[in-house]
């Protein structure tokens, strides 16, 4: 079997791969994708503790199924956003979006 | 080092490699391949840890959909994948240290951690897991609540996203 570890090691890192990729990269989609990285290694954290400490509970399974949901729905609102700027300002360059800058 | 070990160290460091890429790739298009490689991988772990149907889930929503759709942003964002300017925003070594820092605090605080030599208990076999979750998910003791704000919250995200992407020239 697997060391809980590794696995908890795993999603820290993947997590700190997405964190400096939100917090470096310039593209508001490749800032997307980060936040996608770091869901994605928290899914793994909730996974892995359901698995090695309460597997006849299914909460850290649906708690996953949840965060799925919220990621949809972000990544769908956040396109449409990056879309609409877009289309006013032909950049998505995250530090040339200051419309909301006073 | 049993199989499944084996087959995990390999997995996460295709996946943590992938992620990797996705962060430092200079084409926008190739960070979201990579991307799917990464989502992949960690499709793989949910197997690994007999979460099976959380495995198909990872793969039809998040490389069928999300990566997908991600893709089309970039195609419908025309000169954005291929831009010659820096990729990085001038304050990247301040990520990169925030970033390390997290990681290494993380793995100080897990390391010290007393529950992290914890041993799976075996998953008897007449204990369905994706019965008990769908149970779980629809059941009024279980979490039909957050299911329920979870499907409003999508189709919030649906008409939101309709809303703000409209061109009303």
């Amino acid at each position: 079997m697997i060391p809980l570890s590794w696995l908890l090691f795993f999603a820290a890192a993947l997590f700190c791969i997405g964190l400096y990729g939100v917090l470096a990269r310039k593209n508001a989609i490749a800032i997307l994708m980060g936040i996608e990285l770091m869901l994605n290694a928290v899914n793994v954290n909730l996974v892995a503790f359901w698995r090695y400490r309460t597997p006849e509970i299914m909460a850290g399974q649906v708690f996953a199924v949840i965060v799925f949901a919220v990621a949809a729905a972000e990544v769908a609102v956040g396109l449409a956003l990056f879309i609409s700027v877009y289309r006013r300002r032909k950049t998505i360059a995250a530090d040339e979006i200051d419309m909301m800058k006073w | 080092m049993t199989p499944l070990q084996i087959i995990f160290i390999l997995v996460a460091a295709m996946t943590l490699g992938a992620g990797l890429m996705v962060v430092t790739a200079r084409n926008l298009v190739h960070s979201a391949l990579w991307l799917i490689l990464a989502l992949f991988g960690v499709a793989i772990v949910y197997v690994l840890l007999q979460a099976g149907f959380l495995a198909v889930v990872q793969v039809v929503i998040y490389i069928g959909a999300i990566a997908i759709l991600m893709i089309f942003a970039i195609m419908l964002t025309r000169n954005i994948a291929t831009e010659s300017g820096p990729r990085f925003s001038e304050n990247w070594s301040w990520a990169l240290v925030i970033a390390l820092v997290l990681f290494g605090t993380l793995a100080w605080m897990l390391s010290g951690w007393e529950g992290i030599a914890a041993q799976a208990p075996a998953i008897s076999p007449r204990f369905d897991t994706v019965r008990e979750l769908g149970l779980a998910l629809v059941s009024p003791d279980g979490f039909v609540l957050a299911f329920e704000v979870a499907s409003v919250l999508l189709l919030a995200a649906l008409i939101g996203a309709l809303v703000i992407a409209w061109d009303r020239r």
